[in-house]
């Protein structure tokens, strides 16, 4: 039985200094610590529960390299119940855990704002002349890629093979509405001069633990933040970061359809590819979408035959089963539709929602008019300001791109949390007792009171803690230490009672 | 990101395409006509827009490039 797509989106940004030179380690602390900085708070994250080398598997046999914790390198938890830190080399933000495909696009959109106050605080403080920079994109286009990840709440009865190998069909093809197009390609695959993804050249594994070094298409990490016996967290790595909202809309929206349908055993075994690596990299490569891959019964489809296989068999489970993404399977369906239909019958039309095809468009473009060469510095040069976050530089927000929220939506979202999932209670504490929280993470949150004992609040229900079920209680208490007495109350409806044991996985 | 869309902008965005799927059942010479108007906008939109991306592309394409390097990403 499917269960709810909580969801979320955790993008890592390219940094640049110009004019001085530090680490990028450096260069993106600065960048957070300024932002915190502005807002006067800075909530450390809770270590405790991190765990990023268990593994989806179980037991693992061949060499791994499990991403390490960097507990030194700056963190912070903001009130909108997002994370902002240093994640190896790069400023990140995870947005917070939302109910909606819709919410995420807004959070993604606050992140971004998040990282534009930033610049703005950061470059305040420094000397004339010198300046730190973002972008928006996976790769610097000589052999680095950072990633943008999606996470989705799915439910631990599924087996995680069956997930993995289905999910996987979805992953090679949706590229071709959320690519975000890259010029030329790298790690070794073959010359193009434009491709439909910034991300497709890396991934060289269909199944792995690793995010940094042989990407798997499908990520095993076993790291729920909630309650391990009742769910997973799909950690998926393999998606570009959109400019495009719709873009953003669809990868999000889509893949939390087919992982319903895939719960609900209604995702057919001949819908699965023999060749998924080989696959990824061929249709990024094909900006014709006319190259097919091969099926399990050793039928052959292009990406875009896939993509209306899979979007009437959501049609269909959508009508059978309901709406896993709490409302915006409609709008999901239609979109989806539209923009198969676009590529299609007329791949230009999604130039208003797709990013690869918006930028193709510009490089072919700005190509005739000068006469430049394909693999050309210019058009690198317009393939990286396309993502570049200064507002008087990135040609994204120049080439029409449909939008799905407003800018005072977005501004909203800057400091207030979703308040349809755990993230309302997180940042909503973090609002009001910024003093008296010494740590948070996804699945708890620690108050210090100024007792000798710091005290815990576990939050291991992703859909609990929300303005429905806490609010009430929230605007009743007048301090942190009435919200530890009424949390601590046997009946709170729906909220697990403080002293829960910690969680131990 | 700049423009703020309204639901009212997705139906605006639905009926521009609809002539088109409409235009596949008439005559070819109104066809034509549909596809030739229809590609001088987007010329002229795409000719704007080049004249804007001229103006913001950075001056020294070859160094901006040169020097965007990331190491250690996920």
């Amino acid at each position: 039985m499917a269960i709810l797509k909580v969801c979320g989106i955790e993008t890592e940004y390219g940094i640049v200094t110009r004019g001085f030179d530090v680490s990028p380690v450096t260069s993106s602390s600065m960048l957070i610590n300024a932002y915190a900085g502005s807002m006067r708070q800075k909530i450390g994250w809770d270590f405790l529960d991190e765990h990023p080398s268990a593994d989806a598997r179980g037991t693992v046999t061949e060499a791994s390299f499990p991403p390490e914790i960097e507990t030194h390198l700056v963190n912070a938890v903001l009130t909108n119940g997002a994370r902002y830190y240093v994640d190896h080399a790069h400023p990140e933000v995870s947005t917070p855990e939302c109910l909606t495909p819709r919410d995420v696009v807004l959070y993604d959109r606050a992140a971004e704002e998040i990282i534009l106050r930033s610049i703005a605080s950061v470059n305040a403080l420094l000397p004339d002349g010198q300046e730190i920079g973002t972008f928006k994109n996976n790769s610097d286009g000589k052999g680095n890629s950072y990633g943008c990840h999606e996470n989705y709440l799915v439910s631990r009865e599924l087996a995680f093979g069956r997930l993995a190998s289905h999910i996987t069909t979805h992953f090679v093809t949706r590229q071709i509405f959320c690519g975000a197009g890259k010029v030329g390609s790298e790690n070794g695959a073959p010359d193009v001069p434009f491709q439909i993804s910034q991300r497709a050249d890396f991934f060289e594994e269909e199944v792995g633990l690793e995010t940094t070094v042989k990407r798997p298409i499908v990520n095993t990490r076993d790291e729920p933040h909630c309650d391990p016996l009742k769910y997973r967290r799909l950690h998926v790595i393999v998606g570009d970061a959109n400019m495009s909202e719709v873009a953003t809309f669809l990868k999000v929206g889509t893949t939390a359809l087919i992982l319903a349908m895939i719960e609900d055993d209604q995702f057919p075994d001949w819908l699965t590819l023999r060749h998924p690596v080989t696959h990824i990299r061929s249709v990024s490569h094909d900006i014709s979408l006319t190259s097919t891959c091969e099926l399990q019964d050793g039928r052959k489809m292009t990406a875009l035959e896939i993509q209306e296989q899979l979007l009437g068999l959501c049609q269909r489970y959508v009508r059978s089963y309901g709406d896993p993404t709490s409302g915006d399977a409609d709008e999901i369906l239609r979109e989806w539709e539209s923009v198969l239909d676009c590529l299609k019958n007329n791949p230009e039309d999604a130039a208003d929602r797709v990013d690869w095809i918006a930028k193709r468009r510009v490089l072919e473009g700005f190509a005739l008019r000068h006469g430049v060469s394909p693999l050309s510095a210019q058009l690198r040069a317009i393939d990286l300001q396309y993502h570049d976050m200064r507002l008087d530089k990135c040609l994204a927000l120049r080439v029409g791109l449909r939008t799905l929220v407003s800018i005072d939506d977005v501004h909203r979202a800057v400091t207030n949390p979703p308040p349809d999932t755990r993230a309302y209670f997180r940042g909503t504490c973090l609002a009001r007792w910024p003093q008296n929280i010494v740590a948070a993470n996804w699945d708890s949150i620690v108050i210090d009171t100024g007792d000798e004992i710091l005290r815990r609040i576990p939050m291991m229900e992703p859909l609990k803690g929300t303005r429905a079920i806490v609010g009430e209680l929230l605007n009743a208490v007048n301090s942190v230490e009435d919200l530890l007495l009424s949390l601590g109350s046997t009946d709170t409806p729906g909220w697990d009672p403080l002293m829960t044991p910690e969680p131990g996985w | 990101m700049l423009a703020v869309a309204t639901v009212e902008g997705m139906a605006d965005r639905i009926r521009k395409t609809t002539p088109q799927t409409e235009s596949q059942n008439a005559p070819a010479s109104a066809d034509m006509d549909v596809s030739t108007a229809s590609g001088q906008r987007l010329k002229a939109e795409l000719d704007d827009l080049l004249d804007e991306i001229d103006e913001v592309l950075e001056t020294n394409a070859e160094d901006f490039v040169n020097n965007y390097v990331q190491k250690g990403g996920q």
